[in-house]
């Protein structure tokens, strides 16, 4: 942790902008990624170089290069032009973004952050431009707009709150996204991106997990909710014919405290008796490739239709994950669609056909899940959560790139008895990034991290303060990574969990023994509240 | 120095406007030839622009959700926030060009004693909406100069906008409210520190034109009042391409003039472009129905992935060692295996990956 505390000290921004001079100061960026990572995926431009250094070994024609990919791009991507061509610098996106929020960083105004390639837009583009240069608002492109552009694109978490504000509904992160398209082409990456890319082509999961560590980690936690429930809790793996195949982040069977969602997981599948498998082969959700580049993202999605038509399931099933579900939502099918060789989803224990997911045959488990316990189906005691009490933080790509809004928060209010919402403008689709989303969640950029995540932990804590909330639920693998040093920093003593975590611990399974732990493994009793002080 | 330089630039162009107008031949030029040319770009360049954006592929849906999408059924949903069919994007977009409905939601989000604070916000949207209606009405109003019989809808806009009757002739509110907004969009741009640093010549520039094309429009029909049946025979005979004589036209209708033709001559190479765009902007004008209707990328091209048949080739031992299937061989080959390689690799990994779990930093 950074000492002393961080200082916000919103002041007026000085100089201009237009200068591109970056400080790469420790803390507040990610380091480059390995060259092994960049030749593994055939990347151009693989070598030893690091942001802080002079020389970033450039390819000698990089100028020509970057402008031919801007060229490509513009002629591909109508929403790409257009957000170069639209923006009326009102400002309104100025005070939306956490990391100008956090930071004070002029540049990390949405405006700003695509101010700096729209100025190269401009001088190389427009008619105006190459006229009238720097009166037209055009920049000229430069090693250092290189770095600076590598420091502002990987200082954005695509979280696109910006964009529900912007008059036009101009998304930073299509600027973003297409900006680290370009520097891709120069070599420019971070590896705490491109690392879980190599890996995820390679064995199927951003861990580099093989195969035969996923079946122990699937294992070892089929065992861990066998012993909690006494009963023979099994995950299957890469079994044909199942009906359905269940696709979670990689997180959920390696990290804590996803690691109780997925107990949560097993828990639902074994009650409901669910006719699935899960797949070593497609055995992440997530999806770095939408932090690298639009092929990328498709190179690493593919795999999840190939296995569903190997397995010859009829539907997909999706854990709790951010950026997964915006590939999966928005991209998947265009992509690597279509998925005539599934069935239109329909619930084996209710009925219910998933109509907006007739085409992507793909369901959100917290739609499954919501039905369920609509339909009836599930018994669920929620005094086995009195201990915590709750608030949801919306992640971005399930708010913003979705609308997966009220599931989570039906199936938290069945499971919880004490569940409280933060602040109108800082859930939903206002809801506030955690600050390390995409792929920015490494350590060497905790400060980032931490100023990016201060408005989201504000409003945990002010629902801390009022409510005394001690636990935040969250559906996305990255929160739950992330959160945790987010709240000790900010707000103290606030745990965070995945919804299906809470809900496996309200579930009341048919045979099971008498619960006296929850998935954490500690006492279910509710801890006496402390004496109110005057 | 953008501040300085776009208003300098309006400036000339009122001087320049002002002194041609003293010569026959300037006023030739202003009255006819530069209109025209104008016209000219402005169309031109607009369609130009327009088609440009509508050519361009949209390779993605990829709709900024407001609010509860279309789940299941007994979850209401937001049709016009997150809309999933045609008519509700219809209606999203209506409610974002006519109401400026993303505007609206602005707030500001400011620091007091370390907690943040995010607290109401309306007056860019309100100012906008005042800029916005009343240069149409204003516009709209303009039609009785250019159509003769003056169209009813003209008269009544001109009557209800003259409802306050408070000088002769009657004060237009749009005027009034046209040049408040411009003002406070002025104002605000000078006086916001963040809104400042990012503005451009662009931004002045237009602003400066705005206000200056207003403020002449005013003094034509409140102080200098200009020879209106004069100024409709030739504003008639500009728009039905039988220009009569510009020798009628007072100074001030020339500078008016000249200042709206820089303003269209200006608008296709500049933000205000904004206009057309925002029709086009594929995070508002799709539908958010992606799993349920697919929508096909025009260049979808095949990319290199890495296959099962790669993966389980890769892999082979240590699948077979986990007990998992595989493709590649017969079951009973594969069950052979299993039981051989099983105790090894159970030696090897358990304790290893659960180790490791606590351990491992992951990437989420």
């Amino acid at each position: 942790m950074p000492e002393p505390l961080l200082q916000i000290e919103p002041a007026p921004p000085k100089g201009d902008w237009r200068d591109p001079h970056v400080d790469f100061r420790k803390g507040v960026f990610c380091y480059s990624a390995a060259a092994k990572n960049l030749n593994y995926l055939g990347l151009p431009n693989a070598r030893e170089w690091q942001p802080f250094d002079a020389d970033w070994k450039l390819p000698p024609d990089w100028k020509r290069i970057l402008l031919d990919g801007m060229k490509e791009r513009l002629e591909k991507y109508r929403s790409f032009r257009l957000f170069m061509d639209i923006c009326v610098r009102c400002g309104a996106c100025a005070d939306k973004c956490h990391f100008f929020i956090g930071s004070s960083d002029p540049k990390n105004m949405p405006v700003l952050r695509a101010e700096l390639m729209r100025s190269v837009y401009r001088r190389y583009f427009t008619l105006t431009g190459r006229l009238f240069r720097g009166l037209a608002g055009g920049r000229e492109l430069t090693e250092d707009v290189v770095k600076e552009w590598f420091y502002y694109f990987y200082q954005c978490t695509e979280c696109r709150r910006c964009s529900v504000f912007c008059p036009y509904g101009i998304d930073t992160a299509e600027i973003t996204m297409i900006g680290r398209e370009l520097l891709t082409l120069l070599g420019c990456n971070i590896n705490w991106v491109l690392e879980p890319v190599a890996n995820c082509f390679r064995t199927g999961n951003h861990l580099g997990i093989q195969p035969h560590a996923f079946k122990d980690s699937i294992d070892f936690a089929a065992d861990e909710a066998s012993e909690i429930t006494g009963l023979k809790i099994e995950m299957p793996i890469n079994r044909k014919g199942a009906e359905i195949l269940f696709v979670m982040p990689s997180a959920d069977y390696f990290g804590t405290p996803h690691y109780y969602t997925l107990l949560g997981y097993l828990m639902l599948f074994h009650e409901i008796g669910l006719d699935y498998t899960v797949s070593a082969f497609a055995s992440e959700g997530g999806n770095f490739g939408l932090f690298t580049s639009h092929e990328m993202m498709k190179r690493l999605n593919a795999k999840i239709y190939e296995e569903a038509k190997r397995l010859g399931v009829k539907w997909i099933l999706g854990g709790e994950c951010g950026h997964m579900w915006r590939v999966l939502h928005q991209y998947m099918s265009t992509m690597n669609g279509p998925a005539d060789f599934l069935e239109a989803p329909v619930s084996p224990i209710t009925g219910t056909v998933f109509e907006n997911a007739g085409s992507t045959k793909m369901v959100h488990i917290c739609e499954f899940t919501a039905d369920l316990i609509h339909a009836g189906k599930l018994k669920l005691d929620p005094s086995r959560n009195d201990k915590w009490r709750v608030t949801y933080h919306d992640s971005c790509n399930p708010a913003r790139g979705m609308g997966l809004l009220e599931e989570p928060r039906y199936i938290l209010r069945s499971a919880c008895n004490h569940f409280y919402e933060m602040p109108e403008n800082t859930i939903r689709e206002q809801t506030f990034c955690c600050g390390s989303g995409s792929g920015l969640g490494t350590d060497e950029n905790l400060e980032m991290r931490l100023r990016g995540g201060f408005p989201r932990a504000n409003a945990v804590k002010y629902v801390k303060q009022q409510h005394s909330v001690n636990l935040l639920a969250c559906i996305c693998a990255i929160d739950k990574a992330t959160l945790p040093a987010l709240m000790d920093y900010w707000v103290g003593d606030v745990e965070v969990a995945g919804v299906h975590e809470l809900l496996g611990n309200a579930l009341v399974m048919t045979g099971a023994k008498e619960r006296t732990t929850d998935l954490r493994g500690e006492p279910l009793a509710v801890e006496e509240p402390e004496a109110v002080h005057a | 120095m953008n501040v300085l330089a776009s208003c300098s630039a309006v400036v000339l162009l009122v001087l320049v406007g002002a002194l041609a107008g003293r010569v026959e031949a300037g006023r030739a030029l202003l009255g006819l030839a530069v209109p025209y040319a104008a016209l000219a770009i402005f169309l031109c360049g607009v369609c130009y622009r327009v088609l440009r954006w509508a050519w361009t592929p949209v390779p993605f849906r990829i709709p900024t959700t407001c609010g509860q999408e279309k789940s299941l059924p007994w979850i209401r949903r937001n049709r016009l926030d997150n809309p999933f069919t045609f008519w509700e994007t219809v209606g999203r977009m209506g409610l974002e060009v006519l109401t400026f409905r993303s505007l609206f939601r602005n707030n500001r989000a400011r620091l007091y004693d370390g907690r943040l604070v995010v607290g109401e916000n309306k007056y860019l949207w309100l100012g906008s909406m005042a800029f916005h209606w009343a240069l149409l009405i204003v516009l709209l109003r303009h039609l009785r100069l250019l159509v003769e019989p003056v169209p009813a809808f003209v008269l009544r806009l001109q009557s209800i906008d003259g409802f306050f009757q408070i000088t002769t002739p009657d004060l237009y509110a749009t005027d009034v409210i046209l040049i408040a907004a411009l003002v406070y969009l002025l104002v605000r741009r000078l006086r916001d520190p963040l809104v400042r640093y990012v503005s451009l010549f662009t931004d002045y520039f237009a602003l400066f034109l705005l206000l200056g094309i207003a403020i002449t429009g005013v003094l034509m029909r409140y102080v200098l009042r200009a020879d209106i049946t004069g100024v409709k025979q030739f504003a008639i005979g500009l728009a039905t391409f039988h220009p009569t004589a510009t020798a009628a036209l007072g100074p001030v209708v020339l500078v008016h003039l000249l200042l709206v033709a820089a303003l269209a001559a200006y608008f296709p190479f500049s933000k205000l472009m904004h206009m057309g765009g925002m029709f086009l902007s594929s995070t508002r004008n799709l539908a958010n129905n992606n799993r349920a209707v697919r929508y096909v990328n025009a260049w979808n091209y095949p990319v290199k992935t890495h296959s099962y048949a790669e993966w389980e080739e890769e892999f082979h031992d240590k699948i077979v060692a986990a007990g998992l299937p595989l493709d590649a061989e017969p079951e009973l080959i594969h069950t052979e295996a299993r039981r051989a390689l099983r105790f090894n690799d159970q030696r090897n990994s358990v304790s290893g990956a659960c180790a490791e779990r606590s351990r491992r930093v992951s990437p989420w």
